[in-house]
């Protein structure tokens, strides 16, 4: 039995970060942030969080429809990832991509008009939550099918190998998909051939309402590649301090043409699976645990504050101008025309 | 008595191979598991080994004897105490008339060329201007030139599959291509169809122009969420920003004796899903025509071949940069009395029915499709307009075929120009039997296209 204990999100160790499995040496545990580096990372994860509050809002009152996953609790991960990337590393993910998309410079009107269905979203409105892109951002998705993406995300790091353009493909999959087949099938071959390519796995412990202890034999994802030599780390994911390092790290392995990296980023999501989950499989407790120990922005907050680097009121300024954002999308998202009907058979094929 | 050795079958689908060498000469003696001979058959040069021991008593099928018949006694071995004089005892085999035939030295063609497949005697639409130049190429040397010429064109164009670059393809389409192009653009992947089917839709995505080849399209199964919810819908998904231009390539269908799990053909399946073009081809014009042009285009793309066409030999026309439109079918025989439409192997036993049809005084138009989505039902129509009557036929099962969905459209479209019925010939509605006698009755035949083109013109 795979021991579980001190891989529980938000421990406070400084060796958040460990490493496993590969010859990859040990980086620091933790980034020290500047205050600059501080105050991006809370503005960013603010965003997100206020973002995906607002969806949960219009969710309720009948503007999105289908399936809408919600970030809230995990913004950590994909914030500290990109504040480790360059421009033209991509990233993909699975179908709870709100975050990721705004962790990529999307435009949060674009993002949320594509949640209502509306002619100015992503997508033109024909995606939806699970399917969004940009090109532009080097975001590729945003899919709905559990695992697909990280088949997909190998093959954008064998074109960047192709291509010798020195980018990395960013692949963000959950503790779900992590049993799917592909994901070895993807593992074997980004060794394989090196590609250059970083496999996130997100594990927010359950995968939909199945906790990882129901739903895998062993329950150290950052182990997962081993049989293939992949390394792998596990990372406090909501540090944001820890997932950049971690991050650095893994990218550094990539860029060197050393292949593939792993990082199990144990992470957490306040709500439930979608918005039509009741969330029975877990306490009330254990989220409000969570929420008020480890939660990602506040601990930014804290150390913000502690370290004199802004006041509260200057947070709360940044709290104003990104609630002003979020209102602004929101108010576009409503106002938005939806799509022409004309769109009903455009972009099948080119 | 002298043993015969015959002239062994070395793959599913072969009929005839060249004798390319005798490894054993006579008065040599021979142990059991010795090569005495080596042959070339169409996807490979394989070594014969003796079964039994003696000595080599007389080569009946003289090296470099070409498009020599499976089961032709090819030489007569000399048991213990047995001498030459035997040989005279030994049962008169029939030379292959091939054999003799090519007995002189013959070029070392890489592959053996099989009988050119009967042609009808104007072309209805020629693929070429009149005067155009032809020449002679098998189907599965069309496609190798297809995708090296667009691999030329375009440095994005690369090629992946199971045995495509060491092996030089199980079914030797992709010969020379490692050689020419090299391990960067001629990969060999793992046994790991859904991973390399997600991970070449994914390098589309990002720009590069993949051609994934399935050894066979029954393990496309494997993978084809990844061809379906990944490379047809992201396009549409995305609101036209990013889409797969990718070509997923391979054998499709039944070839010959491999029973239910490799026989399938998977056109209906692909041909119901927007954000797919799916082609068929049949000749070699247009397996490099059309291959060509799907390598060119932006869309993903389901190119169904077949391994039983790929060692038959047909005239093309030798022009530089030869390229087919997707969506348009060919008229291959003009006629009066009745419209055939088929596709793929599907065009063999219409091509072998309509001669037999000639000498009985009906005059069939031919409509090979070549492309099922899009789907060129104009044509189709246009035909059964002039001839009031339709035979579809085709070696997938019915239910839900591509057949169907043409019965369907004519019906709709050309309801008050029909004399008849429409009539379908396809394979049966079972899973592909082994056995030689059952799997003849699964597949359709020329019999059966002849019988529904009598029927459908109350022809007795």
């Amino acid at each position: 039995m795979a021991a579980t204990s001190g891989k529980t999100a938000g421990g406070r160790s400084r060796s958040a970060s460990r490493t496993k499995g590969g010859a990859a040496k040990q980086a620091p545990a933790i980034a020290d942030f500047t205050k600059e580096q501080e105050l991006a990372a809370y503005r960013h994860m603010l965003l997100i969080r206020r973002f995906e509050e607002k969806a949960g809002q219009l969710y309720g009152m009948g503007l999105i429809g289908g399936f809408c996953h919600l970030y809230i609790g995990q913004e950590a991960v994909v914030v500290g990832m990109r504040m480790a990337a360059r421009d033209g590393d991509q990233m993909i993910t699975g179908y709870r991509d709100h975050g990721h998309m705004l962790a990529m410079d999307m435009d949060p009107k674009g993002v949320m008009a594509e949640l209502t269905g509306r002619r100015g979203g992503y997508s033109k409105g024909k995606g939806g939550s699970m399917h969004m892109f940009s090109k532009e951002k080097q975001f590729y998705g945003g899919h709905g099918i559990v695992g697909a993406q990280v088949s997909l995300g190998t093959g954008l790091g064998f074109a960047n190998k192709y291509r010798e353009n020195g980018a990395v493909a960013m692949t963000y999959f959950g503790d779900g998909a992590a049993n799917q087949g592909q994901v070895y099938e993807s593992f074997n071959m980004a060794q394989l051939w090196k590609l250059p390519v970083i496999y996130v796995i997100e594990n927010n412990k359950y995968g939909m309402g199945t906790s990882i202890e129901r739903a895998s034999a062993t329950t150290d994802l950052s182990q997962r590649g081993a049989s293939f030599g992949i390394p792998g780390e596990q990372v406090d994911g909501m540090d944001v301090r820890a997932v950049m390092a971690a991050s650095e790290k893994a990218l550094e392995h990539c860029r060197t043409g050393k292949g593939p990296f792993i990082l199990e980023m144990i992470t957490y999501r306040y709500r439930g699976h979608s918005m039509s989950d009741p969330a029975k499989y877990r306490s009330k407790e254990e989220v409000q645990k969570m929420r008020t120990e480890h939660d990602p922005i506040e601990q930014v907050r804290k150390r913000i504050l502690d370290n004199g680097w802004a006041s509260e009121d200057d947070l709360k300024g940044i709290d104003k101008e990104v609630r002003e954002i979020v209102a602004e999308s929101a108010e576009f998202a409503q106002t938005d025309k939806e799509p022409d009907v004309s769109e009903l058979y455009t972009d099948i094929l080119l | 008595m002298p043993i015969e050795i015959l002239m062994p079958a070395l793959s599913p689908t072969m009929e005839e191979g060249t004798l390319a060498k005798w490894v054993k000469k006579e008065g040599d003696s021979v142990a059991a598991g010795d090569v005495i001979a080596e042959i070339e058959t169409d996807k490979a040069t394989m070594e014969v080994e003796a079964v039994d021991e003696g000595t080599m008593g007389k080569i009946l099928v003289a090296e470099g004897s070409e498009n020599v018949k499976v089961n032709t006694p090819i030489a007569l071995l000399l048991g213990e105490g047995e001498d030459a004089s035997a040989l005279d005892a030994a049962p008169k085999a029939a030379p292959a008339p091939a054999a003799e035939a090519s007995a002189a030295p013959s070029s070392p063609a890489p592959v053996a060329a099989a009988p050119v497949a009967p042609a009808p005697d104007v072309p209805a639409e020629p693929d070429a201007p009149e005067g155009t130049p032809m020449v002679k190429s098998t189907v599965r040397e069309a496609l190798r030139d297809a995708m090296a010429e667009e691999m030329r064109r375009d440095g994005d164009v690369f090629l992946m599959g199971e045995e495509v670059a060491e092996y030089q393809g199980a079914y030797k389409i992709s010969q020379g291509l490692l050689d020419e192009f090299g391990p960067k653009r001629v990969i060999d992947t793992p046994i790991t169809e859904h991973g390399f089917t997600g991970l070449g839709v994914g390098a589309a995505m990002a720009g590069l122009r993949p051609i994934v080849e399935f050894m066979t399209f029954n393990f496309a199964m494997q993978a084809i969420d990844q061809i379906i919810n990944s490379a047809a819908k992201t396009l549409y998904m995305s609101g036209g920003q990013m889409g797969a231009p990718i070509v997923f390539r391979g054998a499709n269908g039944a070839a010959a004796r491999v029973g239910a799990q490799h026989s399938q053909d998977y056109a209906a399946w692909y041909a119901h899903v927007p954000g797919l073009k799916v082609v068929q081809p049949w000749s070699a014009a247009d397996a490099k025509g059309l291959l060509k042009a799907a390598i060119r285009d932006p869309n993903p793309v389901i190119f169904l071949e077949n391994e039983i066409l790929y060692g038959q030999t047909f005239e093309m026309p030798d022009v530089e940069d030869f390229v087919l439109p997707i969506g348009k079918a060919k008229i291959e025989r003009k006629g009066s009395d009745v419209t055939i439409v088929s596709w793929g192997i599907g065009m063999t036993y219409v091509m072998k029915a309509v001669e037999e049809l000639a000498g009985m005084g009906i005059s069939a138009e031919v409509v090979n499709l070549r492309s099922i989505r899009p789907l060129d039902i104009d044509t189709v129509i246009a035909s059964v307009k002039k001839t009031g009557r339709l035979v579809t036929v085709e070696e997938a099962y019915p239910m839900c075929s591509v057949s169907s969905e043409i019965g369907y459209q004519v019906q709709e479209k050309a309801f008050d120009w029909l004399d008849a019925p429409i009539l379908r010939v396809t394979g049966k509605d079972v899973p592909m039997p082994y056995a030689a006698n059952l799997e003849k009755l699964a597949l359709p035949s020329v019999q059966e296209v002849i019988d529904a083109v009598k029927a459908v013109t109350y022809t007795a």
